[in-house]
Parts: structure tokens; sequence; C-alpha cells
């Protein structure tokens, strides 16, 4: 195995309290040495100069749509990890709407096994809370916690019914892990494509209203206080659910949360930029029903962005997730109403967040903290996250500075649906290295 | 004057200028349909294409009987035809007619925003004749002539639309026309069937001129022209609405709160009507009525639409 020297980059590791310039040697999988400045290493050593760049942790992603098994045209475990790994990723969590759904023990041995081989990078898997995701039957919830599932959720199903939604909780106590659920009143999201909102009526698209999210993750932290349960809130948008969860965190319940980097960045006018719709002049070129920003939840309000950002700032939000989505051409080169939900986000994922600390409003800091410690104490995997010596060398390295254009065809993920096709963004992964391997 | 001759979308992109240039285009083939003049204006050897993923009755006849006027061919293909009903693509049907050399399509689909998803796929200019609750730029551009025809022009009318703004797409083409040219408009119904952000005036723009009301003889006061929208039985299922009765005795537009509005005013409707509804038959066929006129005009207006695009 190889060694690795990392010289003198910006290196922050939120669980040392560590924010300075450091050489890492890396060797055998691990961080051997973190020192200011390490003079003595091996001749065969690859030395990486990280001068003006920021060594992290490597990145965790709670929140990521692999298609494999079942939706290989879409995306694979291969071609997945591939994307994560660009995108900084080490560690990545895969949903359960696969097919077969990872509600049994075999479909979730199947994708641990694929990883193994076929990926460049960790898989964590996400089993089904309920049997075929169909809300009706809890799953094997003890059986799947031996093969370190890091939780049970629907995925982009809610769980519907306020009383398997208590179960739910309730027996995965015994488990330690935690239901994930997507909040979502469906009946009052009455078929809506995108935010209920001024842009919604000029486009005459239906919209999804923020009490089809809030109500529910009242309903959730109610069930979690009556039951004790851990409940993780998935992807979210409002600024109610910011508020309910601030609430459930100051009564101290294990309620917790994630924030993706498109509802961090991008409010529903986004439609626009792409368009002159909103300026009153040509629109023949473009067409203001991009559905690459198609998403759910949907990109909402610029109130509720400003509340989420207030609330990755005092910790109310827990965890920057990607929600990974990647489709093929077809399921988005259609009408609106007919295309496919999500966005394929693990390669632009830490350009969109590192907007915010370029316009001053979230310190780096904070972002690698909801990017590798955080999440990682969430899943239960304190060996992540961290530059801890002797700790697996998963290490992200990234220029902060780097300007690039979004190109999705140079994508390594099979899906190439991005709003940010053709935008100009800033920073990028210049390295990542996966237990002491540089992966390309 | 780029997107008119190419395609016509919704009226948002088209300036007050461009908008009256059909208008006046309309009064000339006026002359033509009522046969006063000689059809210098026909355009042969051109061919379009009806293509209606909806029901339509009158919108796709008058543009058949537009065309025919003007010595284009019409193809129509519709619901029922094999290729829509056996679920073939937007995006593949509009493709096949393409490549047989249609010079412009006439596209109703049930989604918003359908034809914009065509843009940058087929060169094939396009004309909305309605997308899902979206914009219906033919008939906002066919209430504007008629009114203007009746009123004299349109700067300083006062124009009320009352009913299921929500889900109409007639009444946003026509809240971007009359305002563009110069009308006050003014919407109005319960609560249930008004977007959120109009009825909390979180808006910009044009948007944020338009006058929001839920009382109906509030509203009335002062309007030269009243359009009320068809309100369909779905709207009771889904729980926007108690009945039709109760619908009729608030909303419903009758002589007696015609009383309220200007003396001159008259009353539109974009049709079909529900007569009884949201419409008393006495008004729908009465003196103050403009809506057999619409139907009437939207022959010409159609002729102009078809004229700017295809030549």
């Amino acid at each position: 195995m190889e060694n690795i020297l990392i010289t003198q980059g910006r290196t922050i590791d939120c669980t040392q309290n560590l924010d300075s310039v450091m050489d890492i040697f890396i060797s055998n999988g691990k961080i051997t040495k973190l020192e200011p400045k390490i003079s003595n290493f091996p001749e065969n050593t690859t030395i990486i100069s990280a001068k003006n760049m920021i060594v992290s942790p490597g990145f965790i992603d709670m929140h990521c749509h692999l298609r494999e098994p079942g939706y290989t045209k879409k995306e694979t475990i291969y071609s997945a990890t591939k994307s994560a790994a660009k995108g900084g990723f080490t560690t990545i969590c895969a949903m359960p709407n696969t097919k077969p759904t990872m509600d049994n023990k075999s479909t979730i041995e199947l994708v641990l096994e694929k990883a193994k081989t076929n990926g460049l990078i960790r898989v964590l898997p996400i089993a089904a809370a309920t049997k075929k995701r169909a809300g009706n039957e809890l799953t094997n919830m003890h059986e799947l916690s031996k093969l370190g599932v890091i939780g049970f959720s629907d995925d982009g199903d809610p769980i519907e019914s306020p009383n398997m939604m208590r179960q739910a909780l309730s027996y995965s106590l015994s488990t330690n892990l935690p239901i994930i659920n997507h909040c979502e009143v469906k009946e009052l999201s009455s078929n809506g494509v995108m935010n209920e909102g001024f842009t919604s009526m000029l486009l005459g698209l239906t919209g999804i209203p923020n009490s089809s999210e809030d109500s529910m993750v009242a309903r959730d932290i109610s069930l979690a206080e009556t039951t004790g349960g851990k409940l993780h809130i998935a992807h979210a948008s409002t600024s109610g659910t910011m508020e309910l969860i601030k609430l459930a965190k100051d009564k101290g319940l294990n309620v917790t949360c994630e924030v993706t980097p498109h509802h961090l960045t991008l409010t529903d006018k986004f439609i626009f930029n792409k368009s002159n719709k909103a300026k009153d002049t040509d629109i023949l070129s473009s067409n203001p029903y991009d559905t690459n920003i198609k998403v759910a939840p949907p990109l909402r309000s610029q109130k509720d962005v400003d509340s989420l950002i207030q609330g990755l700032l005092n910790d109310t939000i827990d965890v920057i997730a990607t929600d990974h989505a990647p489709h093929t051409n077809s399921d988005k080169n259609c009408t609106f109403e007919e295309a496919a939900n999500g966005i394929s986000n693990l390669e632009t994922a830490l350009s969109s967040v590192l907007s915010l600390y370029h316009q001053k409003s979230i310190p780096i800091t904070k972002i690698i903290e909801k990017l590798t410690s955080s999440p990682a104490k969430l899943i239960n995997r304190p060996d992540l996250g961290s530059l801890k010596l002797n700790t697996n060398a998963d290490i992200t390295i990234f220029d902060p500075n780097l300007e690039w254009i979004v190109n999705s065809n140079k994508f390594a993920s099979k899906g190439k649906n991005t709003p940010l096709d053709g935008e100009k963004v800033k920073g990028k992964v210049i390295k990542t290295i996966f237990k002491g391997k540089i992966i390309e | 004057m780029k997107n008119i001759n190419n395609n016509l979308l919704d009226l948002d992109s088209l300036s007050k200028k461009q908008i009256e240039n059909i208008l006046s285009s309309a009064k000339n083939m006026e002359d033509i349909f009522y046969n006063k003049s000689k059809n210098t204006l026909s355009i042969p050897n051109k061919t379009i294409a009806g293509l209606f993923f909806e029901p339509s009755t009158r919108t796709r006849i008058s543009f058949e009987h537009a065309s025919n006027l003007l010595g284009i061919k019409y193809i129509d293909l519709s619901l029922n035809d094999s290729s829509i009903k056996k679920g073939e693509s937007l995006l593949n049907t509009a493709l096949t007619l393409q490549a047989m050399k249609v010079d412009g399509l006439v596209l109703r689909h049930p989604h918003s925003g359908a034809p914009y998803s065509l843009l940058g796929k087929i060169n094939t200019p396009i004309i909305n004749a309605g997308d899902g609750t979206h914009a219906h730029p033919c008939q906002a551009l066919t209430d504007l002539y008629t009114a203007k025809k009746h009123f004299g022009k349109i700067q300083g009318l006062s124009i009320l639309i009352v009913g299921d703004i929500l889900y109409s797409r007639v009444a946003r083409s026509n809240i971007l026309g009359f305002s563009k040219l110069g009308a006050k408009v003014k919407i109005c119904a319960p609560a249930t069937l008004l977007p959120q952000s109009l009825l909390t005036s979180n808006t910009n723009g044009i948007h944020s001129k338009i006058s929001v009301f839920t009382d109906l003889q509030e509203a009335m006061v002062n309007s030269n022209i009243v359009m009320p929208l068809r309100i369909q039985k779905e709207r009771q299922i889904k729980g926007h609405l108690p009945s039709f009765s109760e619908y009729n005795s608030i909303y419903g537009i009758n002589n007696k709160i015609l009383e309220l509005a200007n003396s001159n005013v008259m009353v539109m409707h974009p049709g079909p009507m529900n007569e009884g509804v949201e419409i008393d038959p006495v008004v729908a066929h009465g003196e103050k009525s403009l809506i057999e006129k619409q139907v009437e005009n939207g022959i010409s207006v159609k002729m102009a639409i078809l004229h700017k695009i295809l030549t």
C-alpha cells in the first residue's frame, strides 16, 4: 500500500477542533501523522501539495439513490460511487427504493456485495421501514440492523399512517437506529409539481404548500415524543419545519434532520433564471419549464431558504445530505407534470454549499461539520468523519475558490439531471482519498 | 417580433404593440371573413396540424375554419386518434409531424407548459391553443378583440373575471392581455378558487396591480366587462365548493347583480357555459351578452394568428 503525504493544506477537523495548516501522512490506509510540518517520510511517498486548499475528512452523504438493483439505466453502484468520489464523498448511504425494495436481508446483502466488488467508496444501506415501502407492515428491523444498515426509511414515500409511524418509531428503538421520514401529506400536495406560490401561479403548475411538509413533521415530532423513538427528518425544506424541529430539540427529543444543497441555495424562482419569461422579453430560446428543477420536496421561497441557512447555523439542522436522485434523459425529456422528481447532485453539492461560504452566510467549518463529523455521529460511526490518528484515511481535498462551469455530460453519474448545467460555480474537489487510496 | 413570428405561446412575451398589431390584423381578416373584401391575404401551399391532447370543440373547429378561409390545409389530430391514444409522447408526435413538413402546430395539451417542452427540439412553429391551467393566448386575443370592438378601446376599461381563477388558463392569459392594454383587472371568487399568492398579494409586476375580491357585490362596482368562468363539477368533489346552488346564489351572474356594475357593462364568457351555475341563461343570451360575438370574432383573430405565424 502506498504512502501519501498531503502538505500544507488548511486542515479542518471538527472532531479535534482543528483548523490550521497541517501536513498529513497516510500509511497502510490509515492516518499516521498529523503535524504542522512533516519532514521525515519514506522515499516511496506520493506527495500532494494542498497549498491554498482545504483538507477535510471525507464527506458523508446520508441520503443517496444508487438505483441498483432495478434501475441501472439511471445509475449503478459503480457510477454512483464514482460520482460521489468526484464530489468529495467517501461514504454514501443508499436509500431503499430499489427493485426489489431493500426491505429484506438478501437484497441488502446484494447491495453490500455489489458495493464491495464494484463500489469505489463506502456504501451503507438504509433499509425500508415497511415491507415494499407500502406502509402496511414493518420490516424485520432487528435482522436488518445486524447487516449494518444505518436507519429505516420508506424513502420517497412518507409513512402515511400515523399508527404505522408510531409503531416504527417504537419498534426501532431497540435497534438504536433512526426512522427517516419523507414528510409530505400527499393529500395536501394534491399532485402538485412545484412550490405553491406566485411562480406556480404564473406557470399554471399545481403548487405544493409548505403545510404539506410542516403538518407531517409536527405529527412525527409528536410521535417521537410519545414513543421516545429516534426520528430523522429527510430533506427539510420549509421555515415551518425549522421552527418545529427547533422546538423538538429544545424539548430534548430524539429528533434530527438534514437539508439538501439545492434547498439551501435555490428558490422556486430559479426556474426563471434560465429563461427570460419574467423579464417580459423573448422566450423562444428558453424553456421556463425546465424539468431539471423538479424535485421533491420542491424548491421553496426565499423565506424558507433564509430559515434553512439559519437552521444550519444554529444546529437545528444536523447534516447536509444530497438526496442525489439520478434519472435518465427520457425521465426528464417530457412535460413538467410527467417528469420524474430529483436532481443528480453528488458532483455539484460542494460548490452549491460553498456558495453560502462565499456569500459569507455560513462559515466553512460549519459546512464541513455538517458534511463530516455530524453525519458520522448520526449514523453511529465515530470512526468516520475525522482525521484522528489511526483512523481510516478518508480525506477530501478541495479548492474552495476554483471556478468551473457545470457540464452534466462530464458527470461520472449516469444522471445528467441538474438545474445547474451550464452554470458557473465556485469550489471544486481536487482529490478524494478513500482508505488511503486516491480515487481517480 | 421573433416570438409571434415563430410561436405563440402566451401573451407575457408580447409587447403592447405586438398585441395591437395582431388585433388590427384581425380587423383586416374580418373583412375577408364577412366576404366584404377580396381575399388577398390567402396563404396557399401551407399546412397546419391541429394537435389536441384534450377535448376541444370550438377552438379546434375555429382553427380549421380560419385555416380554410386563408387557403391553408388543416390536418386534425385529436384525442381519439391512434398515436395519441397509444400514449406516444408529445415530443415524438411533434417530431413525426415535423418530418411530414407541416408548417405549424396548433397544440392543446392538459399539462401546463407542454408547448414549452418542445422548444429547442422542433423547429416547426407552435400556436398554443391552451396548456393545462397556464395559458390560452388565442382566447385572450379573441377576448381583447371583442372588447376593443365593442368599447372602441381597452385602455381605461374595468374588467372583472369571476370564478375558477385557480384552474383557469383563460383567466391567466386575460390578466396579462387586458393589463398590458391598459385595462383595470379585477378578479373575484371564493378563496378556495383563488391562487393563494394572489389572495395574499404575494406578487409583483402586472399581478401586483390587479384587485382581488371574494365579495362579488363589491367587485362589481364600475365594471365595464364581467367575465364569469365555467365552474366544473370536479371543484365540488375536491372540496373547493359546497354546491352549485350555493355558488350560483353568491357568484352567479344575473341581471340583478349586473345593476351594480357600470351602466354600459357587457358580459363575456370563454365557454363552454354552465348556464344556471356561473351565469343566468337570461344574461347569457340577453342584450348585455358578447358571448356569441366572442365565438364569431375568434375566427378573425385565429386567421390573424395563422397569418403572422406562417408568413
